[in-house]
């Protein structure tokens, strides 16, 4: 039998489903025998359990990942985008309350198509339906079964959801599952989902999350935050950090589980953005100046917090490729290094969650979450001057910014000390969150072609910065681990073990003088002509 | 991919609904099965209610301008496919009988061998002849199963076949035959399943008692190992099957 599925969802709700699956069932009763079928191999209940990373990195690729339990293990189903077939894989031991890692899916097709995109993020359970499946099977006149008609009743967390109704084309028969089809879709009641090929997997996930009051995509480490150009700036920038707040609060519970890396990463930037937006833009708040340090104080302590974790997560997310590039040491000589990089992270760590647990924590987030939302609140006071609007605000604010990147790159040349380079990053990246902040403001085209020149002159900065950081904390982490004593299976730390540590640096100083030949052209690109005419552009249309 | 075919040259020795069953019960066991009935009679496309007619007929088949893919049907079980006879089929030798001498007798052997990537095993359900169609079975199958009727004659024409094969170059097919339509209550049928059992290699252990639950395959237009599984033929089958499998 070849499974070409046409897909089917009764509409209405849990009172009408019955009985439009009845006349279904009765259409096709008028042209085919209809027999149920209970050792039908669709048939019985079965659970399946969606599986995405935190920031639904498949669900944005247009793919879903299923995992279904079976009697000997259990199997991933990944489908792709609309027309495209399903691929599976068996796999054994995964449980559908847990998360897993891209080096935790089974070798085969599955792995091959989503390892890339969701690594370093873990894959979470998003939704998991139970279904009951009846299968009929559809006779002709000779009585022969000419297509098979499979009923399937899903329910999250006992909340049922649509029927569904698929047919399945038997071999050598395809007219005749065609006609069927047509005879389902005239049904009242009945709604077409899916083009035979397709799976219907994904539009029972949509159901699923809806019961359960989530939708898919509800998370992005793009600030995101809900304002016009004509708001109350007050209002405007309290909106743009209580959604920097979401986004800090969100990921909190993933970085004490240590789910994957990128919890930390994406609260990491949302202190950023949030000590970025109130050094920038948070005088609009109107807040009394102690309050202003104090947060800013506060969130300083917390980023630093943050630190040393994310340092250590670099070199271990870099580690593969590092050492796939040594020449002269071998691989091997490195695993007292990321040994004692493992040590050190579970160390700090720990002091990174009691950060996370304590009081000073919790007085941080509910005092500035109270503070904003009685600002983003606040109407306007009779006899009062009419606040700034956030269009003015962001154009003013982006200018600055932008005269700023364009006055201290220019003034760097050929001799110019790493310090400012150093420097010309910072105040990228603080342009760069301001446009981001009031990215709603902004003409889509115009945002998109400001933020590419900025990027590529922000990634140039970074390679020649993050390298010389590495640089220094490999150096201070060979005199960490020399210090440690005797802890490399009694002994100390191996010779070739330094030697290619020294080899990595080496590779990373390359690395950066890369950067620093490539800097001038890079900020050509972006301060040059064409570079002015794209910011221009960006904020005429913020101005109308 | 196994190729099992059913074979004797003698007609009404139960070729068809051996193979019928064992292909079910292939399909049962979980491997991906397609049957392919080469009697123009078609008697395993009524089996399975599938209408006795292929699109261009054997000739389209044989001279490759339609894949035998193409003609495959789905039967009511899973795994289970069939490609069904065509009248034309009566006229295989004739089509056979074109090209190189040297090659004649391994058209269908060539005809099947794209089915490997889509099906564990194939059974071939022949007509009754010595034929150029029985010869390209015979070269194309990987196990023979010849029902025998207890008689001294019949296990004579065992023996031919047996002498014909070793005439084969290269690879020879297994040979499983077993004895079929036996009636317990007949004393020589008795005495020559129990004594060529013993006595003679190549013999299946299991033999398939005469029944009228067989009888009723037609009516009931299913293998008799599908609709009363818990009957002793069924079980026979079964059993007979255990022992193809096992070779």
């Amino acid at each position: 039998m070849t499974p070409g599925l046409a897909g089917f969802v009764v509409a209405g709700d849990e009172t009408t489903w019955g009985s439009a699956l009845d006349k279904a069932l009765e259409a096709l009763g008028e042209a085919f025998g209809v027999v149920p079928d209970p050792a039908g191999a669709q048939g019985g209940t079965w659970r399946r359990t969606w599986f995405d990373t935190f920031d639904w990195r498949l669900y944005r690729a247009g793919l879903s990942l299923e995992y279904v339990a079976t009697r000997r293990g259990g199997e991933l189903v990944l489908t792709g985008a609309a027309g495209s077939r399903a691929v599976t894989g068996p796999v054994t031991g995964w449980r559908a309350t847990r998360s897993y890692h891209a080096r935790d899916l089974p070798e085969g097709p599955v792995a091959d198509r989503i390892a890339g995109l969701i690594a370093p993020r873990a894959l979470l359970p998003t939704a998991t339906v139970s279904t009951a499946g009846t299968v009929a099977r559809l006779l002709n006149a000779e009585g022969k079964t000419v297509a098979r008609l499979l009923v399937e009743r899903p329910a999250v967390q006992d909340r049922p959801l649509p029927p569904r109704l698929a047919v399945a084309e038997v071999r050598g028969y395809p007219a005749q599952a065609r006609r069927a089809a047509r005879l389902i879709a005239l049904a009242p009641g009945i709604e077409s989902i899916a083009s035979e090929g397709d799976d219907t997997g994904s539009y029972l996930l949509d159901d699923a999350l809806r019961a359960i009051g989530r939708r898919p995509a509800d998370y992005s480490n793009k600030v995101d935050a809900k304002i016009t150009a004509g708001m109350p700036a007050p209002r405007a920038v309290a909106t743009i950090l209580l959604a920097l707040l979401d986004a800090l609060e969100v990921n909190v519970d993933g970085v004490l589980r240590d789910t994957d890396t990128e919890f930390l990463h994406d609260l990491r930037v949302a202190v950023r953005r949030t000590r970025a937006a109130i050094k920038l833009i948070g005088d609009a708040l109107g807040l009394p100046s102690a309050d202003y340090d104090r947060f800013a104080a506060e969130f300083k302590w917390l980023g630093d917090q943050t630190t040393p974790v994310r340092d250590l997560d670099v070199h271990l997310l870099d580690f593969d490729v590092m050492a796939s590039r040594l020449r002269a040491a071998k691989e091997d000589d490195l695993v007292p290094f990321r040994t004692f990089l493992q040590g050190r992270r579970a160390r700090e760590f720990r002091a990174l969650a009691r950060c996370l647990r304590s009081q000073r924590f919790t007085e941080l987030t509910t005092g500035w979450r109270a503070t904003l939302t009685a600002i983003r609140g606040k109407g306007r006071r009779p006899g009062r001057e009419e606040p700034l609007a956030a269009g003015r605000l962001a154009v003013e604010r982006t200018s600055q910014a932008f005269r700023k990147v364009s006055r201290r790159g220019a003034a760097i040349t050929a001799d110019s000390p790493p310090e400012s380079l150093h420097d010309l990053r910072k105040r990228c990246k603080e342009l760069r969150y301001v446009l981001e902040f009031f990215s709603p403001l902004h003409d889509k085209a115009a945002y998109f072609a400001v933020i590419g020149d900025l990027k590529k002159l922000q990634d140039c900065l970074g390679d020649f910065q993050d390298n010389e950081v590495q640089i220094d904390e490999i150096r201070a982490l060979a005199g960490a681990m020399l210090a440690a004593g005797p802890v490399f299976g009694g002994g100390t730390v191996p010779v070739g073990t330094l030697l290619a540590m020294g080899e990595l640096t080496a590779g990373l100083a390359a690395s950066q003088q890369a950067a620093r030949a490539a800097f001038e052209s890079r900020f050509a690109g972006f301060a040059g002509a064409g570079g002015q005419r794209h910011m221009a552009v960006l904020l005429a249309g913020e101005a109308q | 991919m196994r190729i099992y075919a059913t074979y004797n040259i003698k007609g009404g020795v139960g070729k068809t609904t051996t193979a019928v069953n064992l292909a079910y019960l292939a399909a049962a066991d979980g491997l991906r099965t397609v049957i392919w009935d080469l009697d123009p009679q078609g008697a395993a496309s009524f089996m399975f209610r599938v209408k006795p007619r292929v699109k261009g007929g054997g000739k389209a088949i044989i001279r490759g301008q339609r894949s035998l893919d193409d003609a495959i049907k789905g039967t009511d079980y899973e795994n289970l496919d069939l490609i069904p006879a065509d009248f034309t089929y009566r006229n295989m030798d004739l089509l056979l009988d074109k090209g190189p001498e040297a090659k004649q007798n391994r058209k269908l052997s060539r005809l099947l061998a794209p089915l490997a990537e889509e099906f564990d095993a194939v059974f071939l359900d022949c007509p009754p002849s010595i034929s150029l169609v029985s010869e390209n079975v015979l070269h194309a199958a990987d196990v023979i199963v010849v029902p025998l009727i207890p008689t001294t004659l019949s296990v004579r024409t065992l023996d031919q076949l047996t002498e014909f094969l070793t005439t084969f170059p290269g690879r020879q097919p297994e040979v499983l035959a077993f004895f079929s339509m036996v009636d317990r209550r007949k004393k020589l049928h008795k005495e020559i399943v129990e004594e060529l059992t013993m006595k003679r290699e190549g013999i299946a252990r299991t033999p398939i008692p005469a029944a009228a639950l067989i009888e009723n395959m037609s009516v009931q237009r299913a293998p008799v190992t599908a609709f009363a599984p818990s009957s002793a033929i069924a079980k026979a089958y079964k059993s007979l099957w255990a022992e193809v499998r096992a070779l």
